[in-house]
């Protein structure tokens, strides 16, 4: 079959087709010129989701504030007063504050991406624009949800430093990296996801409280030096676990902080997010035969 | 001209019954195939998509081999039963589904109005929907800006702009939908039943400016519609899908339109409807046949105007049914409906037992005139769907003495006939 398609290319190379629609197009034909041609229409898609969110709510935007700190609070409250984890001498409204900053950003984009193609289905069978606008949209609207709830944290983070708890260092400078891997891992994870789910809707399911799980396997409520040996190698293995260490030790200056691992994450969520895309390029054009 | 469509042997082929079960075993088929180097298995299955036929296997051809190129500037309208493959086509060029197989070639940007309004977000005002509907089009934002105005104009909902679209009524939802698409100046426009909505005044607008983005900016129209006069009045060119296959090659439109009336009236002249595919509903009471019949109770195939006819139904329930509300339609050849026989509306509502039994509709002075109807049939209980039949079956009606004054009434000029009485006043 790609025989014949790559003929028929060749064929036509003389006539100036704009576009050509065959069967089945290469793995690696992302098209990413196409989303750039798009570009206008990721920018809607973020202040739709703004504006949609909040229409009717009658705190608005202060939610992007209340739902970290009340999580926040009743970690507090959980973990560090009922169960006495040790948060390593760190406050602990700024140890859970760190970690929970950005594992929503996290979670968000993950839960948002894993459900693309069921909750655009109506859009997606009836106009075509390159579907990858949609997850890069999520990613984004997102990304300005978690610097409004960074603000908090950092507002929250200057008190104690004026206080004197805590000890940052220079790699604080590493944040917008630590972010970015977060994004690439939760894109590459949701895309890889919401294509399995078009044709195994069971996934669905198994991934609220697989995201949940996968909290616990993050050093959020514990940090990494509280571990059990047994246990340490398992949530090192674990990709996010390096990210959020490090930005926790960047911000108070306790845990650890270890190039190798970080980079173990780099590279552990490139190859997610690569894989993600070719999943989700193919799936996107024959998903409306299956849904 | 030059071609700006080109569709080269496009098949596409679907599964029919429960997608999602035993999927991975035919995708181990497949893979199965693929390593020994042989041709996708299922691709060998597939018959020819008719309805009517219970199919054997699993796997339908919605579309086989379809061939034919549009010329810039053209305006091609395609015509077709429900299931002939007009929107599986049209889903194909606007990328939103995949050939099985063939290919097309497109020159310049396809926008679709498979439906309007698509994207609208509820919470978001007219202004917001404009800017992200014109964007899930294709536009750019600068486009819409500099259209922005002319769009709101079109659409006549200026005072509403700034309200959100949930609280539009359908109507002003849909102008203003329309109004967006219809100024998106791509080079390829694909338009499918957009027309069903919208008051006639409407209509005529939408219509209006098709033929002016065709015959003044040259642009490509294809357009897809059950409304027969729109496609008449409107494309330049049509072809005929029937079962996935051009069963009339791109050609005149009047002649492909007569080829089409044609095939529906051949369309069994029996009064059995058992087999009749097209239908859906419940199923506790399914409709068996429909008969004629005149005022000496003889059989007869077509009615005349003015005739006492009595229209006689076998039906069958499976349970016992409280309060059966019956339903006939009768449909112009151009898709408008011209006459509704329902007993709901005289509040002669049947209790019915289950078994076999006859229905009876008489009327005095069969108003409608000559030429060819197509008899849609609904049963319904208590808003529940029992037996939905449409295109149940195709008439043709005779000219008639309608006020008994020995004129026949042969002409189709008008649509329906009532006694009526004329005075004067000294």
């Amino acid at each position: 079959m790609g025989q014949i398609i790559a003929e028929e290319k060749l064929h036509v190379a003389d006539e100036d087709w704009s576009e050509i629609i065959g069967p089945s197009t290469g793995l690696l034909d992302l098209n990413l010129k196409e989303v750039w041609k798009y570009r206008d229409l990721l920018v809607m898609f973020v202040r739709r989701d703004f504006v949609a969110t909040y229409k009717q709510t009658i705190l608005g935007p202060l939610w992007f504030f209340i739902q970290p700190l009340l999580t926040t609070v009743t970690f507090v409250i959980v973990f560090g007063n009922i169960a006495k984890i040790s948060t390593d001498g760190v406050p602990q409204v700024l140890f859970y504050l760190s970690g929970l900053t950005l594992w929503n950003y996290f979670a968000d984009c993950l839960n948002k991406t894993a459900t693309i193609f069921r909750d655009n289905a109506g859009i997606f069978g009836k106009v075509y624009f390159p579907r990858l606008i949609i997850p890069l949209s999520i990613v984004v609207s997102n990304l300005v949800r978690f610097a409004i709830q960074f603000a908090l944290f950092g507002a929250i983070w200057l008190w104690f430093l004026y206080k004197g708890n805590i000890q940052p260092n220079i790699f604080i400078l590493l944040t917008p990296l630590l972010v970015i891997l977060m994004a690439i891992m939760s894109l590459g994870l949701g895309l890889i996801i919401t294509a399995l789910t078009t044709k195994y809707r069971d996934l669905v399911f198994l991934l609220t409280f697989g995201v949940q799980l996968l909290m616990y396997a993050t050093p959020i409520i514990y940090p990494m030096s509280a571990l059990p040996v047994k246990y340490a190698s398992i949530i090192k293995a674990n990709p996010l676990s390096a990210i959020v260490e490090t930005f926790r030790y960047a911000f108070t200056g306790s845990g650890t902080f270890n190039w190798l691992y970080l980079l173990y994450s780099a590279v552990f969520s490139i190859i997610v997010l690569v894989i993600g895309t070719v999943v989700f390029n193919k799936v996107e054009k024959s998903f409306m035969d299956t849904v | 001209m030059s071609t700006v469509i080109k569709v080269e042997n496009i098949s596409k082929q679907y599964r029919l019954g429960d997608v999602g079960t035993g999927t991975i075993s035919h995708d181990l088929n497949r893979w199965w195939a693929m390593l020994r180097g042989k041709e996708d298995p299922t691709l060998q299955l597939g018959e020819v998509n008719d309805r009517s036929k219970a199919g054997e296997s699993d796997y339908v051809w919605a579309l086989k081999d379809i061939n034919f190129e549009v010329k810039a500037g053209e305006v091609l309208g395609i015509i077709g039963r429900n299931g002939a493959g007009k929107s599986t086509l049209l889903k194909i060029l606007s990328k939103t589904t995949q050939p099985t197989t063939g290919t097309v070639k497109l020159k310049g940007r396809v926008a679709s109005l498979l439906e309007v309004g698509t994207g609208f977000h509820p919470e978001l005002s007219g202004r917001d929907n404009i800017f992200l509907n014109g964007a899930i089009l294709g536009m750019t934002k600068r486009e819409i800006q500099s259209k922005f105005d002319e769009i709101v104009d079109f659409s006549g909902v200026e005072r509403y702009i700034d309200t959100p679209v949930k609280r539009y009524s359908s109507g002003m939802y849909v102008r203003l939908a329309f109004a967006v698409a219809a100024h998106l100046e791509p080079e390829i426009l694909i338009v499918d039943e957009v027309l069903a909505v919208g008051d006639a005044e409407f209509q005529k607008k939408c219509l209006g400016k098709m033929k002016d983005v065709s015959v003044n900016d040259g642009r490509t129209v294809l357009f897809v519609s059950h409304n027969m006069t729109a496609i008449q009045g409107l494309c330049n060119q049509a072809l005929v899908l029937n079962n996935g296959m051009v069963s009339f090659p791109k050609g005149n439109t009047n002649k492909a339109l007569q080829m089409f009336k044609n095939s529906i009236s051949a369309q069994s002249l029996s009064s059995d409807l058992s087999l009749v595919q097209t239908r859906s509903g419940s199923g506790n009471l399914v409709i068996n046949s429909m008969i004629f019949k005149n005022k000496n109770s003889e059989i007869i195939i077509s009615p005349s105007t003015g005739e006492k006819i009595t229209i006689e139904f076998e039906v069958k329930a499976f349970m016992d049914i409280k309060s059966l509300s019956i339903a006939i339609g009768f449909y112009s050849q151009l898709g408008e409906c011209k006459l509704i026989l329902w007993n709901e509306l005289l509040n002669s509502f049947f209790d019915v037992n289950k078994g076999v039994l006859l229905i009876f509709c008489v009327i005095d002075n069969f108003p409608l005139t000559v030429g060819s109807y197509t008899i849609n049939l609904i049963t319904s209980s208590n808003n529940e769907i029992l037996d939905w039949i449409q295109e149940a079956k195709s008439i043709e009606v005779l000219g008639g003495d309608y006020y008994n004054t020995g004129k026949t009434i042969e002409s189709s000029h008008q649509t329906a006939l009532v006694p009526h009485k004329w005075e004067k006043l000294i």
